[in-house]
């Protein structure tokens, strides 16, 4: 083990890892994260905390991992470069670890220009490539990317995210080569709802062999109504979902269609439990939390191993 | 080139307002090309300005100027024989040609008529787009003479990321995605595999992270 981390755990003893994601709230609010989380306990490997999504000021990342560490789960701290530049980032990384928090996600962030603050300047000091390579080395060498010595380095379980569904396709695959070399030692991938290009996607890795050295968990979002696969279709970037699960939701009336959506989940994760290099899966039910147990138990994924 | 834009005319009105002297002054390098400060639209804003003033029954007298280039010491020692006969400057070139100004005559004050934008390229006429955003430690070498520091919307130096679409970058259709012309260009000159070399963290002291900069070159001195 590289690590102390859960999820590397349930990988190397050879099990299918989940994990879901918790959102945390727009004010001083810890008991609704706790809520959140205590939703997801003994359902989930490892819950990913998201870090000002959709570029909106939220509670920290880092604190919101701290009371989920501190109610016996496992965070993973997800940290974008938009916000902090390297020193800002490498110290709440030795914050982090200070708290037993050794599973991290390495991420650019979305644009400003979406959030609440479209105003305000984007850092960018590191791409999530650097900050891959940074974590790997404060790890790996114990230093800092500037090179000086670290006194308890953190030893971080490191993740990158990939999507298979954005443009140029013929890079995706090389683009994930590259954070592998960076040093991520798991990725989870966007939503996934077109399965035939998800796979297309995973031959190219598996013509590599990128998933021998990369845990790959394919990212799971349940549609809550076609008005929602819609929106998912039409706005937001880098999205891929197919005209038929559009359809297939639509035609149902709108009180059936949130348990349909649940069942998409499910078909698509018994499909991709088939594909050779998946390694897990990463359940996002945004702002939808309460249906992950339902999800993981209906897809045979409960009970989670203890490891 | 320093691309500029001219400020709303409400804005400069009320910089100049308390003055009855004005000295306009254009520059006929980058902010003639992108026609946002040359003898034209230092003329047309003359005019404009006299026309507004009238309207609320005032005068301005308006001294107008075109320099060779108003970001050299040389060509700004051409407003002395005019300085003193006005209350104002007021200054059609980029930030630099304004800044020569103020540092130059010490006791008059200078305003900006541009909003100074970004070093560009013209892609088409009426349109200029930003090309460089001088880190001081150029990368075209190795993207395929493309810039990421410039055109991505993430400074992204290890790109796409995954807001990619069709060629478009993920905070407007109207912006290209740079990591799709980078691709494309290392294809077409056969570097696919150059694609796949990381970048490592960069050093921003070679740019603003180092604090303002200065070129020194002791052979010219």
């Amino acid at each position: 083990m590289e690590t102390e981390s859960v999820l590397e755990r349930v990988f190397k003893a050879g099990h299918l890892a989940v994990t879901s994601e918790c959102g945390p709230p727009r004010g001083a609010l810890p008991d609704k994260i706790r809520e959140k989380a205590e939703v997801l306990r003994g359902h989930v490997d490892a819950v990913n905390v998201t870090d000002n999504q959709t570029a909106m000021v939220r509670m920290s990342s880092l604190t919101a991992c701290i009371v989920i560490r501190q109610m016996g789960l496992h965070p993973i701290l997800q940290m974008v470069t938009r916000d902090r530049n390297r020193l800002a980032l490498q110290s709440d990384l030795l914050g982090a670890y200070a708290f037993d928090i050794n599973t991290m996600l390495c991420l650019s962030g979305d644009h400003p220009h979406f959030g609440d603050h479209p105003m305000a300047a984007n850092v960018y000091d590191l791409d999530s490539m650097q900050l891959i390579q940074t974590v790997r080395t404060m790890r790996d060498k114990g230093t800092f990317q500037g090179g000086e010595a670290i006194g308890n380095p953190p030893k971080m379980f490191i993740g990158a995210a990939a999507n298979p569904f954005a443009d140029p396709f013929e890079l995706r695959v090389r683009r994930l080569a590259k954070k592998a070399t960076a040093g991520a030692d798991f990725i989870q991938t966007q939503c996934i709802y077109n399965l035939d290009k998800f796979e297309k996607w995973m031959e190219g890795v598996r013509r590599r062999r990128l998933h021998e050295n990369l845990f790959i968990m394919a990212g799971i979002t349940p549609l809550k109504s076609a008005g929602m696969a819609r929106y998912m279709q039409k706005k937001v970037p880098g999205m891929d979902v197919p005209d038929e699960l559009v359809k297939r939701l639509a035609a149902l009336p709108k009180d059936n269609q949130a348990d349909e959506g649940i069942t998409i989940a499910v078909e698509a994760i018994e499909r991709l439990k088939k594909v050779e290099g998946v390694h897990g899966f990463h359940i996002m039910a945004i702002e939808w939390e309460h249906k992950v147990p339902e999800i993981v138990r209906r897809a045979g994924l409960y009970p989670r191993p203890a490891v | 080139m320093i691309t500029a834009e001219r400020k709303p005319i409400q804005e400069i009105i009320n910089f100049v307002s308390p003055y009855k002297n004005l000295l306009l002054v254009g520059c006929n390098e980058c902010v003639t090309v992108c026609s946002a400060g040359g003898r034209k639209e230092v003329a047309l804003l003359s005019s404009a300005l006299q026309v507004a003033f009238m309207k609320s029954g005032r005068v301005i007298n308006i001294r107008e100027l075109t320099l060779e280039r108003q970001c050299d010491p040389e060509y700004v020692e051409q407003l002395v024989p005019v300085i003193d006969s006005v209350d104002a400057v007021l200054s059609l070139a980029c930030g630099c040609g304004v800044q020569e100004i103020a540092r130059r005559f010490k006791d008059k004050m200078v305003f900006p008529g541009v909003n100074t934008k970004f070093m560009g390229a013209s892609e088409r006429p009426g349109v200029w787009a930003e090309r460089c955003q001088g880190c001081g430690d150029c990368l075209l070498g190795v993207t395929g003479g493309i810039c990421p520091i410039a055109r991505c919307s993430k400074r992204l130096q290890n790109g796409p990321c995954g807001g990619s679409s069709n060629g478009k970058c993920e905070i407007s259709p109207d912006v290209d995605c740079v990591w799709q012309l980078i691709w494309d260009r290392l294809k077409a000159l056969g570097l696919e595999d150059r694609y796949e070399a990381i970048l490592p963290a960069k050093d921003w002291r070679s740019g603003r992270g180092g604090g303002p900069r200065k070129i020194v070159r002791e052979d010219l001195m």
